[in-house]
């Protein structure tokens, strides 16, 4: 590949915060970079550890989860189920032979513009440092005998994310 | 159907412990009337047949096959693409041929990895020249082939397509002749056979719903290894800290292992409409952790919480126990030499 790296960064936010502090960086016009695609989520405690999983596997370099700061959830605690699930699938993720910057955390109240564009900026970063995951044509395929099926399966959702 | 107008049976294992093979014996006996039933054409464990019999058959002569065991090397692939061009209806068998099971565990690592724990590294293996299994050996009477090791293990529709499946590790004796039945109705009395793809022999809810034990709201604060804690009796182990997969799995053994003290291993697989068993058990233990009050410090509660999941050893193996194959990432990125990226 001579083309330049351009990781694809699938980021969960909050309705009530984050989301909003999105929002705010656009209408502050802070820049930050286009390689993350944002997702609103009522709440970080809906996030599905499955949908990291799946972005991953899909074609994603990176996830970012956004949520309110801890005692500042719409629903009261469920950003402390968000943090709970994340410490476990961190761990999980490093069996699994994921680097922990991959996977990032991040609380941003609704009037943290600037903070959330200067930590997708700073993930952007991080993970073009890393380099691809491209999970279906680099781990799936590396060595798993004649496996057609598999292979082709992970491409269509692959092709899912970046559509 | 054979001329003597018996449906005809094959059951073949790939890589698989025999344990699956055991549970057909321990339907007791009622072996004798599938014998009654069924003309068995191929069965390695029990009936003398080649794999030049089962080659010379038609298209499509096996009415009935149970195939037990994941795919882990090439002799499984090949075995799984002749029974199922010879057979009607193609079940996968127990955990291996429908998830991956134990031998998918190994998709953690890689194939070298594991030549070198089996073969070099085991301390009782007695092996100073360092021989490993080699594809193709030179001997004077001409050239040896063995199958070929493949590094990921794939469950069996990940190779060819399955008409049924029948979870467990190994499948409960009265759903392996629940199956039986419903197979030897469809072919002798013209029942209608489930819809393609369905899993026989499992409920629609989890573990939990059939487990007797005694359940309260779960609040943990750390997590016990099996051999770290005498389960007190007639309450849910998980509340006691103790990993139970039971939430995250799906019924039909009838919770035989809470019952005794082990929680859930989690054999049966998933519940209907969950594509990742893993994820869904990490959703539920994070979920009982009772750490973190809102107000506290953030830099105590990250301490807390480091802590309690210090106490889940090996959170992968265990949520993967059984469905590696199956689950999203299907293995780990590992390099040659056996190295995680995101491991210290």
């Amino acid at each position: 590949m001579t083309e330049k790296f351009e990781p694809l960064i699938i980021g969960f936010t909050c309705n009530w915060c984050s989301y909003r502090a999105a929002d705010l960086a656009g209408i502050s016009r802070e820049k930050y970079p286009p390689n993350v695609r944002l997702m609103r989520l009522m709440c970080s405690g809906r996030l599905d550890p499955m949908f990291v999983l799946k972005a991953l596997a899909g074609g994603a370099d990176g996830v970012l989860i956004t949520g309110c700061h801890p005692g500042e959830c719409h629903y009261l605690e469920q950003n402390y189920k968000a943090l709970r699930r994340y410490k476990l699938l961190q761990k999980m993720l490093a069996q699994f032979g994921i680097e922990p910057e991959r996977v990032k955390l991040v609380w941003a109240s609704a009037a943290e513009g600037v903070r959330l564009a200067r930590e997708i900026t700073k993930m952007v970063e991080e993970i073009r440092a890393l380099g691809p995951l491209d999970w279906s044509d680099s781990v799936l395929s590396n060595g798993n005998g004649s496996s057609p099926a598999l292979v082709s399966e992970s491409k269509v959702s692959a092709q899912e994310v970046n559509a | 159907m054979s001329k003597n107008g018996k449906p005809k049976f094959g059951m073949y294992w790939a890589s698989s412990c025999g344990g699956c093979e055991i549970s057909v014996l321990n339907i007791g006996e009622k072996i004798l009337d599938v014998d009654a039933v069924f003309d068995v054409v191929f069965w390695p464990v029990a009936a003398d047949f080649k794999y030049e019999d089962v080659r010379n058959y038609p298209d499509g002569y096996i009415d009935l096959c149970l195939f037990n065991g994941a795919i882990r090397n090439s002799e499984n692939e090949e075995m799984a693409r002749l029974v199922r061009k010879k057979s009607k209806v193609l079940v996968a068998f127990g955990s291996c041929a429908y998830e991956g099971c134990i031998p998918a565990l190994s998709n953690f690592t890689t194939k070298e990895a594991t030549y070198r724990a089996v073969y070099l590294d085991n301390p009782s293996t007695d092996n100073p020249d360092g021989v490993l299994p080699q594809e193709i050996t030179q001997v004077p009477e001409g050239e040896l082939e063995i199958p070929t090791f493949y590094n990921t293990v794939k469950a069996l529709d990940q190779v060819v397509p399955v008409d049924y499946y029948i979870p467990g590790c190994p499948p409960e004796p009265p759903q392996i002749w629940a199956v039986l039945e419903a197979v030897v109705a469809a072919l002798t009395q013209g029942a209608d056979l489930p819809p393609a793809g369905s899993i026989i022999g499992a409920t629609q809810v989890a573990v939990c719903e059939e487990c007797p034990l005694e359940k309260h709201e779960k609040t943990i604060d750390r997590f016990y290894r099996p051999y770290e804690k005498q389960p007190e009796p007639g309450l849910c182990l998980l509340e006691q800290g103790i990993i139970c997969m039971g939430p995250a799995t799906v019924g039909g053994c009838g919770a035989l292992c809470p019952q005794v003290g082990m929680g859930c291993r989690g054999c049966y697989g998933p519940l209907p409409g969950v594509e990742d068993q893993g994820a869904r058990m990490l959703t539920a233990l994070a979920s009982v952790i009772d750490v973190g009050k809102i107000g506290d410090d953030e830099a105590k509660l990250d301490r807390e919480l480091d802590e309690i999941m210090d106490t889940i050893v090996d959170p992968a193996g265990t949520f993967y126990r059984f469905s590696m194959s199956h689950s999203i990432l299907h293995r780990a990125r590992v390099s040659g030499n056996g190295q995680k990226k995101g491991e210290a």
